[in-house]
């Protein structure tokens, strides 16, 4: 039997599809255009925007700093936050609730305050160096991330799993990384790739850190376009957006995507 | 190795409440002993008390002669089967039954023929390479069995091992893990609300409520002897009828209950325990007569049991549950007496409230 689907649903889910993907549509085919602006759509088809990126140092430099920033962030953030989200998980019980919640004011307060305090306190109060300042930044922004995602998967882990592990003769800190780790694998990948991008494209908290001679590359990309409006933006955008799905596809092929929502 | 296992004096609290009182157990060389009792009796928290996952707040806990009060959980050498299985998830059911022997240093080849030999036993020879999630409720909780035996323990707990199986299920197991444990000789544990499951497999239980053990003793003479009335409601005494001494009749005590009614008990048979007192029968324990020595009643509503008709009484002591021989019905409605069987009635302490 076949099932009835009402033709506006159809034509509502349509819609929802072309207003996610239109704007994909857009840059990608802006990217290619051989204009010397940006313009939609292409007139003509040239990757010369793309070898372009490489030509101007300012993204090649930017490009490493906001690699190097997204995963130095990202690891520092998991550093914190795997074991805050285990304590979080384990005592649910015991600990006070509004404790979890704290971990998620970082996306709570608008970036912007966020940025500012930041600049206030560590770069200008504590002179922290540009870099590091950066780095504890991008740490704080994905906080929540690893710390919500990471839990999730905890809060379904039965800790008995662990109990049976220290009964069998584990000591508490090795079960943690023999037994825990490896059952909340999912959901320390699934987090890391959040943050991952959320760190990537941060530009309101990187802006009121960045400074002289160190820039993230979406920061650049507001640069550069104040005084170029050529298709390496777009380019610059697709290149981004490509690195988003090969992590994508490389978790889709070593574990599955059923593995991010498990 | 068979050692026993000694709880002395043990307070335990869960913040500032407390939760186990003065509580001291012993299970002696491979016996089974099982911890009875309804959720937040302190059963399980005894057991996690003796696994090391709680610290008494008080008293001590002793594995022959080794002290495990302040031991570490992994250094206690207790082998655990956990309601919720606890398997592994990440590991195959070989894997999974080899990691004790993996902390314990064996190597990967006497470790594996280990494995394989336990699994055996168990019956899952053929499912050594599975993981937990392709295995049936039965089949995990056999691999949990053995993971914990393949250590050789000298202690084996059992936390509700059975609750999440199936009625049949549940059977066939506690035969299985009754029989592991008397052929390894092995000391145990066993906690468990169901009381068909305690009485079935323990040499002794415990029967406890608010964190106090109230009678420990052989499933028999709980059955058949309550000590105090919580554990005679706990196995099933339906009847508790209050009593007062009143004299002393020849070889009888004479008693009264509510409403006036008297009763001899006669002292050979009966041993009155204080003047205020509970008579507690389950419903075959009084008797269903024409005339006797006993509580008359008016006889309520009548159901057939196959062995028996029972009758819903109604007592000046209040509703009584009693059962008569099939040879002789009596129409609800009808006067009658209950005499109590003295081999099937306790005389216990009125409960100081």
């Amino acid at each position: 039997m076949k099932q009835r689907i009402h033709p506006l649903l159809v034509a509502f889910a349509v819609l929802v599809f072309f207003f996610l993907l239109g704007p994909l549509v857009i840059i990608l085919g802006s990217a290619v255009s051989d204009t010397s602006y940006l313009t939609f759509p292409p007139q003509g088809l040239t990757l010369r925007w793309f070898s372009n990126i490489f030509e101007i140092s300012a993204f090649v430099r930017t490009m490493k700093t906001s690699f190097l920033l997204a995963v130095g962030g990202t690891a520092l953030s998991m550093a914190i936050g795997i074991p805050a989200a285990y304590a979080l998980a384990r005592f649910r019980f015991q600990l006070p609730a509004f404790l979890g919640n704290i971990y998620v004011l970082p996306i709570l307060i608008p970036e912007i305050v966020l940025g500012f305090s930041l600049m206030k306190t560590v770069a200008i109060g504590a002179d922290v160096p540009i870099m590091l300042a950066l780095l504890l930044g991008h740490a704080l922004i994905v906080l929540p991330y690893c710390v919500r995602v990471v839990g999730a998967s905890l809060n379904s882990f039965d800790f008995s799993i662990e109990e049976a592990a220290v009964s069998l003769g584990c000591p508490r800190w090795k079960a943690f990384f023999t037994v825990v780790l490896p059952n909340v694998r999912a959901g320390i990948i699934a987090g890391f790739i959040l943050a991952f991008i959320t760190s990537l494209n941060d530009v309101s908290v990187s802006i009121f850190l960045t400074g002289p001679g160190v820039s993230t590359l979406p920061i650049q990309l507001l640069a550069h376009m104040e005084q170029f409006f050529d298709p390496t933006i777009a380019s610059v955008s697709v290149l981004l957006m490509g690195v988003t799905v090969a992590v994508m596809a490389i978790v889709e092929r070593t574990l599955g995507l059923t593995f991010l929502t498990k | 190795m068979t050692v026993s296992l000694s709880l002395d004096n043990v307070t335990a609290h869960y913040g500032s409440t407390k939760v186990l009182e003065d509580l001291s157990l012993h299970v002696g060389e491979g016996e089974l002993v099982s911890l009875l009792g309804s959720s937040g009796c302190g059963k399980t928290t005894t057991l996690r008390l003796v696994a090391g996952f709680l610290e008494p707040t008080s008293g001590s806990i002793k594995l022959g002669e080794r002290d495990l009060t302040r031991l570490p959980a992994h250094a206690r050498n207790i082998g655990l089967v956990f309601q919720t299985y606890a398997l592994f998830p990440h590991l195959t059911v070989r894997d999974n039954v080899a990691f004790g022997l993996k902390q314990r240093g064996v190597g990967a080849a006497d470790r594996r023929k280990r494995a394989d030999d336990m699994i055996e036993r168990v019956g899952l020879g053929h499912l050594a390479d599975r993981h937990p999630a392709n295995l049936s409720g039965g089949q995990r909780q056999r691999v949990a069995l053995a993971r914990a035996l393949v250590i050789e323990p000298p202690l084996l707990m059992f936390d509700e091992p059975l609750s999440n199986l199936d009625a049949k299920l549940r059977v066939d197991m506690r035969v299985e893990i009754r029989r592991l444990q008397q052929a390894n000789g092995t000391t145990a544990l066993y906690v468990t609300h169901d009381q068909e499951e305690a009485f079935s497999i323990s040499d002794r239980v415990a029967i406890m409520n608010a964190g106090k053990i109230m009678q420990l003793d052989t499933p028999e003479v709980l059955y058949s002897r309550p000590a105090n009335a919580f554990v005679a409601d706990f196995v099933g005494f339906e009847n508790m009828i209050p009593m007062r001494a009143i004299s002393e009749a020849g070889d009888a005590v004479r008693a009264e209950m509510a409403g006036g009614a008297t009763i001899d008990l006669p002292k050979e048979k009966f041993t009155v325990p204080a003047q205020d007192f509970i008579l507690a029968t389950r419903p075959e324990g009084l008797l269903v007569a024409a005339e006797g020595q006993g509580v008359p009643t008016k006889l309520g509503l009548r159901t057939y049991l196959g062995r028996a008709y029972q009758y819903q009484c109604d007592t000046p002591a209040g509703e009584i549950k009693a059962n008569g021989p099939l040879s002789q019905p009596f129409e609800s409605g009808s006067s009658a007496v209950l005499v109590p069987q003295p081999e099937q009635c306790c005389l216990l302490p009125t409960e100081a409230a």
